[in-house]
């Protein structure tokens, strides 16, 4: 039996070796997440109401749980984080969904597509992409209206929300070869050529927040969840020892 | 005039009336299992777990879902977001349906290591196989229910694939679908189906399962029938009453299961976007296909199969008869010996290809088909089919071990 | 080999051992599954307490608030209406509301905290219909409010007559004053 899982293993091995050949984008860092850093999802939460609401809604996400997973009252929350209205004029009550008021008809018109809404982009991008993609909007005068391209998603049809904090770049390119016989242009690093409000550093820090915010709006229980299942294994693992003390018990048996 | 005796009471009340105690000592107290069994015979009951967890995480999630269209990928939200617990009462669910499936393969193959299908076990295979069936269908239409990308276009794909019936195979897919594209309609279908209609075939046949089990009795790790040697009270002299010996055993290897089951609910429920697909995060969007729509893993080794072939109908054929030719294993197998133990190295070299075979079709059918993996995918295929053509001419007269009379 | 007893005992008290610790588990299990019947997010938000705006409500005004899916009546009583209230004391079935459903600063004559506002919810404890408003001042009828479903009749602050099917005065909701105009029902509040 022994002899035969090391061959089925060494004929599956080989196949585990290809890759996905995927395309070049830049920028390519990774992103590091502190789930305990509260203060950062705080900052996160006001650049995202502030920029990015009026487009993009976080549906699934209320205010209140926001306030009270970050730690914020929910009077800091009402004064701060709630830009919209309800039918009767009233602000948005805290404990309502983040929605906005973007209609997608007139958003399909003026952008190409409507811009998702955004609770659960974190899952489905992964937070590496967003913490690129927020940093890697270009200057692309071919580009009627917008104005800029985005070296993480080609032709993008978001305009560059945040280029009075980040500034515009342009990008430095380098001949590779293409996987096909030719070569193409690839993007290997940026220049500003119009500074923003914020340096570097700066921009890429509150990019950090607001994907650290768009991290825990995606599963805000994912805490509750680590600690829960802490308990729940370690339940386990004492009944696990009782259980298999009275399996041998009764076994002694089986002779 | 009441048959209780004195020790009786209440007991005797029922068993009058119904056959309470019979029952529990033809199946359990009474039942006299082989005492050797090992690690793969644990996944029967695993299995069993799973089904309940599945039927009763199912029921809640039930009670806060909206089958429809314009409301079911919100209510799923709701239920992770706004429910008390409602998070871990989906996770349970979606990491339940992954388990089933690595659970029953295991407990499959288990069959194939030691003859379990083989005569007079043939008809507990055959239902095992439409429970199979029954949980592929039951896990499909599950997966429309988030109403994801995932979901909409997983969908649309397989329920395309049988356009590729002759003549009627437009009209099949349109009345399958209930409308020209996978929408509302079909949604609500398969919600009834999936809550409703399937687990209660499930259920029965996984009764009949068990009742056909215990009518032969099981088969061991050495294949012996343990009933030819029986002491003078009728008792095999290798059987061990299931109960206690194997409620106990079973509760460890439950324990055990459910250490494997916590981690990956509390602390890797996506598992990498295996469990839980990253597309499925998206809403269901007619206008817009994902870049690389994949079945779930558990799906992946037939839809590798399916793709090998480059005609649809032939290729749908080719994943068809991949199902059928496991319900017709018991006959494809000629030879007499059960147990891998006694069985011939062209049996073992056999069942080493369909393993590597299976699990490379199964990798190759998660990934966008290139040249090359197409290529592999045919070979794999051959593999898997190899298996079943292969023994049905070594069995017939295998050179084997010395098989014993009593257990090792 | 050791005796039978210390066996059996070993076994009885490790199969006690293993049920009582296997409820447990069971019991901690059921949690989640019970506690999501509670009311979700969406359910507490919807229930959440109501402002109402009574800064600019006419002596004898009534409004209606929605709140929990209830009507909550807000009525401005004039001097003639209270007035009605000592008098119709004897007719009544609960005149102190000891048996009604009412916050603790609302147990007392006006079922109020400040006798020129009432707050009430427009539900008849009878079975249910919505009660409608009697401001007139009659001979036969002393004013309040009249369920036209079964003809149960109640006074000025709410509380049923004597004679009529229903069995209790109406409810009162939680409520306090925000402010001399806003009052906000859902909250016991301070004052």
């Amino acid at each position: 039996m022994g002899k035969i899982l090391i061959i089925v293993a060494a004929l599956i091995a080989p196949t585990l070796g290809w890759a996905a050949g995927g395309g070049v984008t830049f920028p390519n860092d990774k992103i590091e997440i502190d789930w305990d850093d509260k203060a950062a999802m705080q900052r996160g939460a006001r650049t995202y109401v502030n920029y990015c609401m009026s487009c993009h809604s976080a549906e699934y996400s209320r205010y209140n749980r926001v306030g009270a997973d970050l730690g914020i009252s929910d009077d800091l929350v009402r004064d701060n984080l709630i830009f919209t209205s309800d039918i009767h004029g009233d602000k948005t009550k805290v404990g309502e969904l983040m929605e906005n008021t973007m209609q997608t008809a007139y958003a399909e018109e003026a952008f190409g597509v409507a811009p998702p809404d955004l609770s659960l982009i974190a899952r489905s991008r992964g937070v590496d992409w967003l913490y690129n993609y927020l940093r890697g909007f270009y200057v692309d005068e071919s580009r009627t209206g917008l104005g800029v391209n985005n070296g993480v998603f080609a032709n993008v049809g978001m305009p560059h929300v945040l280029a009075e904090l980040q500034g515009l770049q342009v990008p430095k390119y380098r001949s590779e070869p293409d996987g096909h016989g030719g070569e193409h242009d690839v993007i290997v690093g940026f220049e500003t050529i119009k500074p923003g409000s914020m340096s570097k550093s700066e921009y890429d820090n509150t990019i950090h927040d607001l994907v650290a915010f768009l991290d825990y709006v995606a599963e805000p229980y994912k805490q509750t969840r680590r600690n829960v299942g802490t308990g729940v294994i370690i339940f386990l693992f004492g009944f696990l020892i009782l259980a298999y003390m009275l399996k041998k018990e009764y076994w002694k048996d089986v002779h | 005039m009441s048959e209780d005796n004195n020790s009786k009471g209440l007991l005797g009340w029922i068993d009058a009336r119904f056959p309470l105690t019979k029952m529990y000592e033809e199946h359990l107290g009474k039942y006299y299992a082989p005492k050797n069994f090992n690690f793969w015979y644990f996944f029967g009951s695993l299995a069993l777990l799973v089904l309940v967890l599945q039927i009763v995480t199912g029921i809640f999630l039930t009670m806060h879902y909206k089958p429809d269209g314009d409301l079911a990928f919100k209510s799923v939200e709701h239920i992770m977001r706004d429910v008390d617990w409602g998070w871990l009462i989906r996770y349970l669910h979606s990491t339940g349906a992954s388990a089933f499936f690595i659970v029953v393969y295991l407990h499959m193959f288990r069959a194939l290591l030691y003859g379990s299908y083989q005569k007079p076990r043939e008809l507990i295979w055959l239902f095992g196989m439409f429970i199979f069936l029954a949980l592929m269908a039951e896990a499909f239409m599950g997966y429309l229910l988030p109403w994801g990308q995932m979901s909409y276009w997983g969908a649309q794909v397989i329920i395309s694939l049988f356009g590729a019936v002759p003549i009627v195979g437009d009209e099949l897919t349109l009345w399958i679908r209930g409308d020209f594209v996978v929408s509302d309609a079909t949604l609500n279908r398969f919600f009834a189906l999936h809550v409703v209609a399937v687990p209660i075939v499930l259920l029965m046949l996984v009764v009949m399962h068990i009742i056909a089990l215990h009518e032969v009795g099981s088969n061991n790790p050495d294949g012996i029938d343990i009933k030819k040697t029986k002491d003078a009270n009728g008792v095999p002299l290798d059987g061990i009453a299931f109960h206690p010996y194997y409620s106990v055993k079973d509760l460890v290897g439950v324990v055990v299961f459910l250490i494997l089951f916590s981690v990956v609910v509390f602390f890797m429920p996506e598992m990498g976007g295996y469990f839980l697909e990253h597309a499925n995060f998206v809403p269901a969007n007619q206008f817009k296909t994902p870049e690389h729509i994949a079945p779930v893993w558990y799906f992946t080794p037939f839809y590798a199969i399916l793709r090998a072939v480059p005609d649809k109908l032939l290729g749908v054929i080719a994943m068809f008869s991949a199902i059928v030719v496991l319900f017709l294993l018991p006959w494809f197998d000629r030879g007499k010996v059960r147990s891998i133990r006694y069985r011939s190295t062209s049996f073992k070299w056999l069942l080493a290809m369909l393993v590597v075979s299976f699990v490379g079709l199964g990798y190759l059918g998660a990934l966008p088909a290139t040249g090359t993996r197409t290529l592999f995918a045919q070979i794999f295929s051959v593999g898997y089919f190899g298996f079943f053509v292969g023994l049905w001419f070594i069995s017939k007269n295998e050179v084997t071990k010395p098989v014993p009379e009593r257990v090792r | 080999m050791s005796s039978d007893d210390t066996d059996s005992n070993r076994r009885r008290f490790l199969t006690a051992a293993t049920l009582v610790v296997g409820a447990v588990g069971t019991v901690a299990v059921a949690v989640p599954f019970l506690s999501s019947w509670s009311p979700s997010a969406r359910a507490r938000t919807a229930g959440a307490p109501v402002q109402a705006d009574i800064s600019k409500l006419e002596p004898g005004q009534l409004i209606i608030v929605k709140w929990r899916g209830k009507p909550v009546w807000v009525v401005r009583r004039d001097e003639a209406a209270l007035a009605t209230l000592p008098e119709v004391t004897g007719q009544l079935r609960d005149p102190d509301s000891a048996s009604s459903n009412q916050p603790v600063y609302a147990t007392n004559e006006y079922r109020t905290r400040k006798p020129e506002y009432l707050i009430m919810e427009g539900i008849c404890t009878h079975l249910g219909c919505s009660p409608t408003y009697q401001p007139e001042i009659t001979a036969d009828f002393q004013g309040g409010f009249f369920c036209p479903c079964h003809g149960s009749k109640f006074d000025f602050a709410g509380r049923v007559y004597q004679g009529v099917p229903a069995p209790l005065n109406l409810p009162v909701p939680p409520h306090y004053y925000i402010s001399d105009g806003v009052i906000l029902i859902g909250e016991d509040g301070v004052a």
